[in-house]
Order: structure tokens, then sequence, then C-alpha cells
């Protein structure tokens, strides 16, 4: 047999200028920070400061020490609640994805958390649990761990069945069948569930900051609301939401690194 | 009906010391779909068999329920004169739709079942990679199933089945994927291969010339649910080249025979 007319497909070249997708993300990153900029200028409202202003504010509030005190205490509540939302989330995924019993029995609570208005949910916490860290950590929970769930039991519930089949016939054990196949092949969504669990922990600690107790970047919002400080009021949201996009997509780069090699190129 | 499983009223039409045996193998499936009806077949050794049938007439059902990966609802498997009751190391399945796990490697995915027997990854990567250079392709052992043509990734599945050394292929329709030059090419190959690694095929496919051209038996299948119609042993020398065969006169008989005998059931 030959294969000498078959030619694999090609990787990159020698040269690699800066890739279209990357030109695309910065000309989309110019276009919303100008129309920002011009929108402060007008200004559309006096509590929108500018860009350039907010970007001040944000190097301001860098330098003298309050984005980063107000960063320790956010993350606090937001790793450890998300460090038990990955961890039992995922677990508990798994488990209801390979067992119908366990399917039965947790399914349901997390498809009602999930369609749940949960800022609802947080005076409820605030009532048994006070409003210490311990009430922070479980309203990212509750926000982060449906989601983490609920995608690691649909990516596994779906795993490929001929890939199983495959595995079977090759005299695999169900563990084998379990860590060989099953979990590779269902990787890529139970990533996607946690960046999106992620996500939506940012949103629980911010949530939890507004409404329990202020404190951390929940605190500056709120303080510099009342002084209106509006740019330095802007700066806290814009570095939460910049942070909360940077973690995400580096967990994805991490992913395609860890999980799935024959991604990484392309 | 019933065929008592003491005696096996069928084996006189096959070779009695079929590698691998059929005895009454019925299938109904969950639902009421009866798909395999009283199955009695005998796979000679070293010999490659071919399934033939009418879409749905339950070929894919019964190599399944060859290699153990389906439980038949009467009747029972003799592989080496043992009951088969699961999947086994003296069987190895080549896959329609290839079943490549897209996460590994040419190398790993051919390895796969050495790794799942638990053999060193220095000794199964040496057998995956001899081959590989048997299957043609060498030089691939890095690259990724996305990577390949459809050809080359059935290549790859055959040599995953290849590599755990096996005494039964069961091959699935396993060039349906390919187009007609590489389908005759990998029928050439398949050839020498029988002749090279003494192996037991058994194999599924649609095309009668196919069937023909690559089988000493050719097991024709009644519609749904599927039962031995006739079995036919073609006598045809495979080690002569490929263009002598499919220019044999009795080679071009066999095909219109089978053709007609078949041709009863698409009314
Ligand atoms: N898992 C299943 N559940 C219920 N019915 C099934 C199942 N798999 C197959 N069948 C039915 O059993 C019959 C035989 O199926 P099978 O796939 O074995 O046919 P086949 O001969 O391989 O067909 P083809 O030539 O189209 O591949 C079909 O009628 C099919 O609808
Ligand atoms: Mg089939």
């Amino acid at each position: 047999m030959t294969t000498r007319d078959f030619e694999p497909v090609g990787r990159g070249g020698p040269f690699r200028p800066l890739s279209s997708t990357a030109v695309w993300r910065l000309a989309s990153f110019v276009l919303v920070f100008g129309a920002w900029e011009f929108a402060g200028r007008v200004p559309i409202s006096p509590a929108f400061p500018t860009f350039g202003a907010t970007m001040a504010a944000l190097f301001q509030m860098t330098l003298d020490g309050s984005m980063g005190r107000a960063y320790l205490s956010t993350l606090q509540p937001l790793l450890i609640g998300l460090l038990i939302s990955g961890v039992f989330g995922i677990l508990a995924g798994v488990a209801m994805g390979l067992s119908r019993l366990f399917e039965f029995f947790v399914a349901p609570v997390f498809i009602v958390l999930q369609a749940a208005p949960v800022a609802a949910l947080i005076p409820l916490i605030t009532f048994i649990y006070g409003i210490g860290l311990t009430a922070k950590v479980i309203a990212v929970c509750i926000l982060a761990a449906p989601v983490i769930v609920l995608n690691s039991y649909k990516a596994v519930r779906n795993a490929s069945p001929s890939l199983i089949e495959m595995c079977r016939a090759f005299q695999g054990s169900r563990v084998q069948v379990i860590a060989k196949i099953i979990l590779p092949d269902a990787s890529p969504l139970i990533f996607a569930g946690l960046r999106l669990g992620i996500a939506a922990g940012f949103i629980g600690v911010v949530l939890a900051e507004l409404l329990i107790t202020p404190t951390g970047i929940g605190d500056l919002i709120t303080y510099h609301r009342s002084v209106a400080d509006y740019a330095e009021m802007y700066a806290a949201i814009f570095s939460i939401v910049a942070f909360a996009a940077i973690t995400v997509s580096s967990l994805q780069k991490l992913e395609t690194m860890v999980f799935r090699p024959e991604k990484k190129e392309g | 009906m019933s065929i008592s499983g003491a005696t096996d009223p069928v084996e006189t039409a096959t070779k009695p010391d079929g590698i691998v045996q059929a005895r009454g193998i019925s299938k109904t499936y969950d639902g009421g779909i009866q798909a395999l009806e009283g199955i009695d077949l005998g796979f000679p050794k070293g010999e490659l068999t071919t399934l033939l049938g009418p879409s749905g007439c339950g070929k894919t059902t019964l190599l399944k329920i060859i290699a153990g990966l389906l439980e038949p609802s009467a009747g029972t498997i003799i592989v080496n004169g043992r009951a088969v009751t699961g999947p086994g190391p003296e069987r190895a399945f080549v896959f329609q739709d290839f079943a490549l796990m897209p996460w590994a490697s040419v190398l790993r995915n051919v390895a796969f079942g050495l790794e799942l027997r638990g053999m060193s990854r220095h000794e199964r990567h040496a057998i995956a990679r001899s081959y590989i250079a048997k299957v043609g392709l060498a030089g691939f052992e890095e690259r990724y199933p996305h990577e390949l043509s459809g050809g080359m990734r059935q290549r790859v599945g055959l040599a995953r089945a290849l590599a755990v050394d096996a005494e039964v292929l069961l091959m699935d329709e396993p060039f349906s994927a390919v187009d007609e030059q590489t389908r005759r090419k990998f029928q050439e190959d398949l050839l020498h291969l029988i002749q090279s690694e003494n192996k037991t095929f058994i194999f599924v496919t649609h095309s009668i010339e196919e069937a023909v051209y690559v089988s000493d038996q050719v097991v024709l299948l009644t519609p749904r649910p599927g039962a031995v119609s006739r079995v036919i042993r073609t006598g045809l020398d495979h080690g002569g080249s490929p263009e002598e065969l499919r220019r044999n006169k009795r080679y071009l008989d066999m095909v219109e025979e089978i053709w007609q005998m078949l041709r009863e059931y698409l009314v």
C-alpha cells in the first residue's frame, strides 16, 4: 500500500504574521472603546465618564492599592465558591451521566436551580447564613454549580456510543471505558460548562457584594457611586469584567493544551 | 420454529471445523423488531466469509453478536470451541464509521487495543508502528484522525484490529466510506493481507462484486428477519493477479448468479 497521493492537511507555514482573528479582535476592541470615548464626550449622561477618564481612574486606583485590596477580598469567596462548584459540580454531573439512579434523584434540583432567578434567593441565604464569607460562597455556588453540573451531565450522557462500543470490543473494562473514552470525549463540554460556571460565579460574587454586605469590588462600585465618582465606579466595573473575560479565555487555552492536543494547531 | 443446539442441520453446508460457529442465533430488539432468525453458520479457519443481504436484514446485528457486543435472544456463538459471552482477545472489530478517538494520534489509536490490555508503552508502540507501516501509513504516526482522508482513517481502524493479533477479524462494511478507486485498491490489499496473516475474516458488504472478489464463502441472508438463504463457496483462486480474477469467467458467472438470487428479495 502507498499513501504518497495523500498529503496531510497543512499546518501553518514558516511565516506567521498576526493571524486574521487577532486583527479582527483588535479592531473590535478599538471600535468599542472608541464608541465609549465618543459617548462619554457627548456626553450621553453626566454619570457616564469617557474611556480615557475611566482608564486614568483605573490606573490611579491600582497605584493607591484600593483595587488590590478590593480584589483580595472579592477573590476569596469567588475562589472558594468556584473550587467547590467545580469539583463537586463535575463529580455530580459525571455521576448523573453515568448512573440513571443518581440522575433521577439529583438532576431535578439543578434544573430548577438553573431556571430560578437566583438573585431572589440571596436574601434567603443572608437570612440563614448571615452576612459573612459563607453567605457569599453560597451565592457563588448557587450561580456557578447548576451550569457546571448540567453540562458535565449532558457531556457524559452524549459521549460517543460508537467509541464506547469500540472500547468494549477491545475488551475495555467499565473503568477503562470511563477513563479513556467517556471523560476525554466529554471534556470539551465539561470545560465549556466550567467556563460558563466561572462567568456565573463572577456574577454571584458581585451580586453578593452588592446585596449582602459591600466588600471588595462591590464596595468600590457602591462607594464611588454614592460619592458620584463615576470614573472610579466604571473603572471598578471595567476591571471585574476584564478580569472575568481573561480568566475564562485562559481556561479555554489551558483546556486545549491539556486535553485536546489535536486542536492545538490551526 | 426451533433449531436444537445439539445437532447442527445446516452445519453440513459449511466446513464443520469452523473456528467461529453460529448456532441457532435469533435476535429480537427491545421494541419487538426481529432482526435475525435461526442463523446456523460455520466460518472456516483462515478463510474470508462475506455476509451479503438486503439492507436492514441484520448483517451488522449478526456481526456484533459474534463480536460479543450484543446478546442474542436465542442461540450461541462458539469460537474455538468455547461459547461467547462477551468480547474476547481472539476477535477484533473493524468499524464502519472507523470509531477512532479524535483526541489521540494515529499511533495511540492503533495501539489502543494493546493499551487496554496493559501492555507497556514501549512495547505497544513498537507493535503499532509495524502495523501502521503494514497498512501503508508509515510517517503518519503522530497525525490526528481529522488530518487524514476517509480511506486513511479506515486503514488506521484496520491496523488497530490487526495490532491485537486476533485470530478472527470482523469487518462491517469497511470500504463503504471510500471512493471506488480506493476501494479496489483496498480489496487487493485485503487479499494480500489474508494471504500473509492467516487470519479468519468475517466481512459485511453490500457489493456483490466485492463479496465474490474477496471471499472464499458468501453467505446470502434473506430480508428481515435475516435467515441464511444460501451459502456459496466461490472456489476462486485469490492468489493470482487481480486483473485475472476480475476477468475470470467463474467470477463473472458467480456475480451474476448471486445477483439473480438477491433480485427475488427486491420486489
Ligand atoms: N438498536 C436497535 N434497536 C432496535 N432495532 C434495531 C437496532 N439496531 C438495528 N435494528 C433493526 O434491526 C434490523 C437489522 O439491522 P442491522 O443494522 O443489523 O441491518 P444491516 O443488515 O446491517 O443493514 P445495512 O445493510 O443497512 O447496514 C433493522 O431492521 C434495524 O431497523
Ligand atoms: Mg449494517
